[in-house]
C-alpha cells in the first residue's frame, strides 16, 4: 500500500528523511500565534444578544455579547480595557466554532 | 407425562425462545447486511462446541407497558465454547429483541458469563449489537453497564478480553469494549460513539453522519479505539480466531506452542535494509523475515502507522513485535504511536508473551501540535510500559536510534535482556546533521565556505559516534551482529530468557502516565 505512495521529506534536526505521511500529519492545523484583537466564537450556537456598538469604549470584563450553545447562555467578555472596531455578527446569527464575532483594540 | 414428552416439551420451548426477535426482525437484520447473534456465535466457534445458559432468562421491566411483553433470552446470549479447541466465554447481544437493549436481567446474563470466565480463566469473547440502555428500565440498566465496566476492569490482565462490535454500540455501551484488550470492527456495520449525530446536530450545529462519526475506519484509522478492522463479519471472525491462536488463555499460562517453521524464503535480509537511514523501507518486511512461516499478525495497522505492533511467533512461541516503520513519517515516535506501543507492551507483559522490539527511529516528532497535544505524556507511556515490563525483552537496533527515541525503544537502560545492534546501527544523541550544526557552530559559522565545512563536519561526526561500536564499548549494547544472524540470535535469546524471573518493587500499583 505504502510502496505506491509518493515518498515526502520529513525533517527532523537537520536531517531530510524519505517517508510517507499519514492523513493525520497531513491535516494537522499549523499554528498561529492568537490575535488578541480577535474576537473569535469558542463553540458552535446563536448569538443571542450584543451589547456594544462600533467605536464604543469598553472596560475590561464588560460583557459584550451573548453566546447560547449547548442551552447555556455564554457570557463573551472584554479581555482588556479597549475599543470595539467592528462587530461581525448580528443578534439572532447562528455561527459555527472559531467564527470571527469582534474586532478590538486596546485604549 | 411421560419422560419423553418432557423432553418434547424442552425441544420446542428452546426452539420458541432460540428465534429471538422472531422471523420479521430476523429478516431486518438480515437485510442491514447482519448476521444473527446465534449466526455469529456458530460462525465463530469450532462447530458443535457451544452451550448456551440463561436462554430462559426474561426481562424484570414492569413500568412502561413492559410487564405483559415476552423478550426471548432478554436480548442476548451467553455460553461457552471451544476455538481452536481452547475454551472461551461469549455473550452476543440479540439485536432482533428489542434492539439488543440492555436491562437488568441482559446485563445479569453477561454478568454471569463475565464471573464465569474470570473464575475459570478463559477468554472472554463479547460481541456487542445493541441500541443502548433499555430506558423502560431506568437506573436498572444503568446498574447493569456499571456492574460490567467493573468486571471489565478486574478481569483486566487476567484473562484476555475481546469485544466485537457488530452494529450500533453508543453512549456508555462503549465504555465496555474501551476496558477490553482488543476490539474489532466490521466496515459499515459497527457503529461506535458517546453521542450520536442527531444530538451533536441538535446542540452544536455540526452535521456528520454515523460512519464518519463513528464507523469501522474511524475507530481503525482516527480514534485508535479499534484494532482489527475487517471488511465481513466472517474474515472478522477469522481474525479473532487467528488471535485466539496466538495468545494464552490466562496470565496464569503462556500461549501455545506451535509446530517450529523456519521463515519463507524472499528476500535477503540484507536487500530488504537500505544502508542510508535516511532512506525508508518496509519493516513488515523485515519482521517476516526473522518469524516462523514468515507470518505475522499485525495489530492496529491503520492507527499510528508509524509504529508496528503484532503477533509472530519464533521456533513456535508467540513473540509480540513492537517495531518502528521507516515507511511512514519515518518511524517517529509522537502521541499516537506511544499510545499505541504502550498498550501494547503492557499487554504482552500481562499474558507472558516475550517481546522483541526492531528500532530504526530518529526520534520524537517536532511540531506545536504534538507539543500541545501532550507528547511528553503519552511518550512517557512508552518508557513506562517498557520499565516495568518482566518478559523476556530483546532489542535489534537495525539503524538509528537517536536521543529519546534510543532510550524509550526498550534500551538496556530501561532492563531490556538482549540488545543486539546491525553495523549499520546509529546510536547517539542525534543524527549526524543535527549534532554537527550545534557542536561545530562555530567551526561552520566562520568557515569561508559554511556549507563546505559542514558537510566535512558531519561526516567526521558520523564517522566517530554514528556507529554502533561506542555504545557497544560501554556495554549497553550487548553484541553487534549480521544482519543475517538476527533471527538465530533472538531465537537463543528467547530460549536462555525461557526461566527469566525479574520483578518490580512491592506495590498496590504504579501511577502510569495514562
Amino acid at each position: 500500500m505504502e510502496d505506491q505512495k509518493e515518498l515526502k521529506n520529513l525533517i527532523i534536526q537537520g536531517a531530510v528523511y524519505k517517508t510517507t505521511y499519514t492523513k493525520k500529519f497531513e491535516n494537522r492545523e499549523n499554528y498561529e500565534t492568537p490575535n488578541e484583537n480577535l474576537i473569535y466564537s469558542f463553540i458552535p450556537g446563536t448569538i443571542v444578544d450584543i451589547f456594544v456598538k462600533t467605536n464604543q469604549k469598553v472596560k475590561e470584563g464588560e460583557t459584550l455579547l451573548l453566546l447560547e450553545a449547548m442551552k447555556m447562555e455564554n457570557q463573551v467578555r472584554m479581555p482588556f480595557d479597549g475599543v470595539i472596531v467592528k462587530i461581525h455578527i448580528k443578534k439572532d446569527e447562528i455561527i459555527p466554532k472559531r467564527h470571527l464575532m469582534l474586532e478590538i483594540k486596546p485604549a | 407425562m411421560s419422560l419423553r414428552s418432557n423432553v418434547l416439551d424442552l425441544r420446542k420451548r428452546k426452539k420458541e425462545v432460540q428465534k429471538g426477535g422472531g422471523d420479521k426482525a430476523i429478516e431486518k437484520q438480515a437485510a442491514m447486511g447482519k448476521l444473527t447473534a446465534r449466526e455469529r456465535i456458530l460462525a465463530l466457534l469450532d462447530k458443535n462446541s457451544f452451550h448456551e445458559y440463561d436462554l430462559f432468562v426474561e426481562h424484570a421491566a414492569k413500568d412502561f407497558g413492559m410487564e405483559g411483553k415476552t423478550l426471548h433470552g432478554d436480548g442476548v446470549i451467553i455460553g461457552t465454547g471451544t476455538i481452536y479447541n481452547k475454551p472461551v466465554c461469549i455473550f452476543a447481544q440479540d439485536f432482533t429483541v428489542a434492539g439488543g437493549s440492555l436491562g437488568l436481567m441482559h446485563a445479569r446474563k453477561i454478568t454471569k458469563i463475565m464471573d464465569h470466565a474470570l473464575k475459570m480463566r478463559v477468554p472472554l469473547i463479547g460481541i456487542n449489537d445493541s441500541g443502548g440502555a433499555r430506558i423502560q428500565e431506568g437506573v436498572n440498566s444503568l446498574a447493569g453497564y456499571g456492574e460490567i465496566f467493573f468486571r471489565n476492569t478486574l478481569a483486566s490482565g487476567v484473562i484476555p478480553q475481546i469485544s466485537v462490535i457488530l452494529g450500533p454500540c453508543a453512549g456508555g455501551a462503549v465504555y465496555s469494549p474501551a476496558l477490553t484488550d482488543f476490539v474489532f470492527v466490521v466496515e459499515n456495520i459497527s457503529k461506535m460513539f458517546i453521542t450520536g449525530p442527531s444530538v451533536i446536530k441538535s446542540v452544536l450545529g455540526e452535521e456528520i453522519s454515523m460512519e464518519e462519526l463513528g464507523g469501522a475506519k474511524v475507530h481503525a484509522e482516527i480514534t485508535g479505539n479499534a484494532h482489527f478492522y475487517a471488511e465481513t463479519e466472517l474474515e472478522c471472525f477469522e481474525q479473532i480466531k487467528t488471535l485466539i491462536s496466538y495468545i494464552p488463555r490466562s496470565n496464569l499460562k503462556k500461549a501455545l506452542a506451535h509446530k517450529p517453521k523456519a521463515p519463507l524464503k524472499g528476500k535477503a535480509i540484507d536487500d530488504i535494509v537500505p544502508v542510508d537511514p535516511r532512506i525508508p523501507y518496509d519493516m513488515r518486511e523485515l519482521i517476516k523475515s526473522i518469524t516462523d512461516g514468515s507470518e505475522f499478525f499485525e495489530v492496529m495497522e491503520g492507527f499510528a502507522p508509524n509504529i508496528i505492533i503484532g503477533f509472530g511467533r519464533m521456533d513456535g512461541e508467540t513473540v509480540g513485535f513492537v517495531a518502528n516503520q521507516p515507511m511512514v513519517l519515518a518511524g517517529v515516535l509522537d502521541c499516537d504511536s506511544s499510545d499505541k506501543a504502550a498498550r501494547f507492551i503492557r499487554y504482552c507483559d500481562a499474558f507472558n508473551i516475550p517481546i522483541v522490539t526492531m528500532e530504526d527511529l530518529p526520534g520524537y516528532l517536532p511540531g506545536v501540535d504534538q507539543e500541545h497535544a501532550g507528547v511528553i505524556r503519552h511518550g512517557a507511556k512508552i518508557l513506562y510500559a517498557y520499565s516495568e515490563a518482566t518478559v523476556p525483552k530483546i532489542t535489534v537496533i537495525v539503524r538509528k536510534a537517536y536521543g529519546g527515541g534510543y532510550i524509550a525503544m526498550n534500551s538496556r537502560h530501561l532492563r531490556a535482556d538482549f540488545v543486539f545492534a546491525w553495523p549499520t546501527a546509529e546510536i547517539a544523541v542525534m543524527g549526524p546533521e543535527g549534532a554537527a550544526n550545534i557542536v561545530f557552530r562555530k567551526e561552520i559559522s566562520e568557515a569561508e565556505n559554511p556549507e563546505q565545512m559542514r558537510q566535512l563536519k558531519i561526516q567526521e561526526y558520523k564517522e566517530k559516534f554514528a556507529n554502533p561500536y561506542v555504545a557497544a564499548a560501554q556495554g549497553y549494547i550487548d553484541e553487534v551482529i549480521e544482519p543475517g544472524e538476527t533471527r538465530s540470535r533472538i531465537l537463543h535469546a528467547l530460549q536462555v530468557s525461557e526461566n527469566k524471573t525479574a520483578s518490580m518493587p512491592n506495590k498496590k500499583h504504579g501511577i502510569p502516565p495514562f
